[in-house]
């Protein structure tokens, strides 16, 4: 009999639980490019590493199943994963994306994509009226971030769901703030799901990596050509990193939802403090929604300071939490979204957020939550 | 300082910090800001890595050119450097270009209305033919794979100059120690550094070094968008492979002459591709633009089926994709790096389905020899 197996027991073990040859524990490292064939038309499966890696495969695996998803597939970046999707259209498609989104998403679709000929149009996905109002003849998809990036917005995946899957669109959701320990946007009605496995999935700001979850199997195998085409893979030593961080992840998450919350309640009593951005505070928004699709808030806030000055001191005082650009790491960081990451994004659109001079990010991590309230006191004073 | 000690030393590998001789692999993704008002050279992994920036030092250092780029591989590099061109863009490309090329212009690049035309590159009247009102780019590799066909590139580069496009060479078969593009008037030169520059089939990696800094900008902008970027611990590994570049191919490139030589004596071959053979048409030329003939060839079986024999019996060796490795490596062009090409395409490139590519390894040349006999004779 075939036991039932966890999230967590699937995030410790991985998928085929260890080496089958020689029974190590941890998942080897192929450092190969290339396979020996058995004979002519004889492969053993695997013929070059940017084809597939064994343990880019293992990785790949063990996420498409935490993900509940057939497949994923590994990139050396979440950009470069993200790309990868942009691949699947083509001259005179357009594409509806959430305003509120990570600043290098942005750049790649205004700068890059944009001299291929494919359009955007940026509209506040919280609003599912705004969605239908932006489809046009030549609309391909429909792309969200949830939370989004920085102010916590929450799009109802499901009812964008509905409209993408009315529309015959497709709806792609960057799922990397939560991971699928929170939040499963597949089960939700999404067809892929986007990773930055930069973030919480590698979980140590020691590596870059981008995944892709899916389910349908010819798109799965359109993005695989890309994969293979455009050959921005993932290494197999950082594919072993990724293995080694969904270990921990749920125990990580759970540490670090725990800090947030207590990292948010402490800012919101905080005078110096205007508002604090967090799905996990009960007043918050996107409290409700939020929660009714997933089961957690992650551990990524961002607050606003009532004087400008107090930024400067912050980021300057600060002796335990970093002050670096990235989140989802066991150490945290505090951004400056305005200069760092969402620097690309036109002013219009930054103010029209609140994304200003006044906003910070914290990316909380699973030190003593104690020193990190007292390390922000003292800098605030 | 010359070649041999540039690979040596042009990567400034002596940590500053430490005194460490092997440059630090920096296995992190950010970097810590200790001041708002100015901040460091390093804010995110992706936008620069000092263990990446050595290998980019390095490259740019040896091919002669102003800035270095490392990718997640040799496609990544091609795909980044062709995604500096827009819709509605021409560009003129050899005929026998890498299979994974032909796919990303036929399949991909194609979508966003960026045209190519291939033509006979070593042919410089088909080039000059080629070039229309919007062509932007010339895309080369020489000597071509697998049949090392040699394109002029002083000739070929001129004639882009002139119509104001750029000229992009895949120098992944000469490597810098052989074969200097940059030096002939090329505009950006690409490896798929997998190969000789990594030397061990052990790493996935592709490099981009540009003539100017102008080109550099582009490049570095795609290169930070699309995010195809090089993982430190394989930038450390090709830093470690190109220390023995030249050590390597010295040996390499003698024993690919003692076997190129032993397969055109033998009877049941019809013709050896190798650039250091007298009978090879392009040699001249190539002898003028490179320093040596590489360590790669090809030979052609007269019948099918001594070719599928040779395939399935040739002991000591791999039979597998890739190229410019320590190990031998015995590949079948038509099922493997040219499958992406359409038969009857590839069989008027003469990829015929009795053509073998062999990239000779370090072992002792007696054994390679002697294992190729046997297969032969089965």
């Amino acid at each position: 009999m075939t036991l039932k197996k966890s999230f967590e027991t699937i995030a410790v073990s991985g998928v085929s639980g260890g080496d089958k040859a020689t029974g190590a524990i941890s998942y080897p490292i192929y450092q190969s490019a290339t396979f020996r064939h058995n004979g002519l038309n004889n492969s053993t499966g695997y013929d070059y590493s940017r084809a597939q890696n064994p343990t880019r495969e293992e990785a790949e695996k063990t996420l498409a199943v935490l993900e509940g998803g057939k497949e994923s597939i590994g990139f050396s970046s979440g950009v470069a994963a993200i790309t990868a999707c942009i691949h699947l259209f083509k001259t005179g498609d357009h594409i509806i994306l959430s305003d509120d989104l990570y600043g290098g998403t942005y750049r790649l679709f205004e700068d890059t994509y944009k001299d291929f000929g494919i359009s955007v149009t940026f509209v506040d996905t919280t609003d599912t009226k705004t969605i239908l109002d932006a489809i046009e003849s030549n609309t391909k998809a429909v792309f969200i971030e949830t939370p989004s990036n920085p102010m916590m917005k929450v799009t109802d995946i499901r009812a964008v769901a509905d409209i993408t899957k009315s529309k015959g669109l497709l709806l792609i959701v960057d799922n990397t703030f939560l991971t699928p320990y929170y939040q499963k946007p597949l089960e939700l009605g999404a067809d892929l799901v986007i990773h930055s496995g930069t973030k919480f999935i590698g979980g140590h700001h020691d590596l870059l990596a981008g995944f892709i979850v899916g389910n349908d199997e010819e798109i799965l195998q359109k993005l695989r050509r890309i994969h293979m085409s455009t050959g921005a893979t993932l290494s197999p030593f950082d594919s072993w990193l990724v293995l080694r961080g969904l270990k921990t992840l749920h125990i990580r998450l759970d540490r670090a939802q725990e800090n947030s919350i207590k990292v948010a309640k402490y800012l919101q009593s905080n005078p110096n403090i205007e508002k604090v951005y967090y799905v996990g505070l009960e007043d918050f928004e996107g409290y409700e929604l939020n929660k009714k699709q997933s089961t957690g808030f992650g551990a990524t806030l961002s607050f606003r300071v009532k004087d400008k000055e107090l930024v400067s001191k912050i980021l300057n005082n600060v002796q335990v939490i970093r002050f670096a650009e990235s989140l989802g790491g066991v150490e945290t960081l505090i951004t400056y979204p305005i200069t760092q990451t969402h620097s690309e994004i036109p002013e219009e659109i930054k103010t029209r957020l609140g994304v200003d001079e006044y906003l910070l990010r914290l990316s909380v991590g699973i030190e003593n939550v104690e020193d990190l309230i007292n390390d922000l006191e003292n800098a605030i004073n | 300082m010359n070649f041999g000690t540039k690979l040596i030393h042009a990567s400034g590998d002596i940590d500053p910090a430490t005194g460490s001789v092997s440059t630090p692999i920096y296995q992190t993704s950010t970097f810590h800001q200790f001041d708002i008002e100015n901040f460091g050279k390093y804010d995110y992994a992706r936008s620069g890595n000092p263990t990446r920036e050595v290998v980019e030092t390095l490259i740019a250092e040896l091919e002669g050119g102003e800035c270095g780029f490392a990718f997640a591989s040799g496609m990544a590099a091609i795909c980044s450097v062709l995604s500096i061109f827009s819709s509605g863009d021409h560009v003129v490309i050899c005929g026998d270009v890498y299979g994974g090329t032909y796919r990303a212009t036929t399949k991909l690049f194609s979508r966003f209305n960026i045209e190519f035309t291939f033509v006979d590159a070593s042919n410089l009247e088909e080039i000059e033919k080629a070039f229309k009102e919007n062509t932007k780019g010339l895309y080369l590799e020489t000597p071509s794979n697998p049949l090392l066909k040699v394109t002029d590139l002083r000739a070929a580069s001129k004639i882009a100059k002139e119509r104001n496009a750029i000229t992009i060479v895949d120098n992944t078969f000469m490597s810098p120690y052989l074969q200097r593009p940059i030096e002939l008037g090329v505009d950006i030169v690409i490896h798929s550094a997998t190969k000789f520059l990594g030397g061990h089939s052990d790493v996935i990696a592709g490099l981009v070094v540009t003539k100017t800094k102008e080109l550099g900008d582009r490049v570095y902008q795609i290169q930070n968008t699309f995010g195809a970027v090089l993982g430190p611990q394989d930038s450390w590994l090709l830093v470690r492979g190109i220390k023995t570049l030249k050590v390597r191919l010295d040996a390499l490139q003698k024993s690919a002459q003692k076997l190129a030589q032993w397969l055109e004596s033998r009877v049941e071959v019809e013709k050896v591709y190798y650039l250091g053979l007298e009978s090879m048409e392009g040699r001249e030329l190539h002898l003028e633009q490179a320093d040596g003939a590489g360590a790669v060839l090809s030979f052609k079986f007269k019948t099918l089926e001594r070719t599928t024999i040779f395939l399935n019996n040739v002991k000591n060796v791999a039979v597998a994709v890739s190229l410019g490795s320590v190990e031998t490596i015995v590949s079948y062009p038509a099922k493997m790096s040219h499958a992406s090409i359409p038969k009857e395409e590839r069989e008027e490139l003469g990829i015929t389905d009795t053509l073998i590519r062999v990239s000779v390894g370090l072992e002792d040349i007696e054994d390679l020899i002697e294992s190729f006999r046997e297969a032969i004779e089965k």
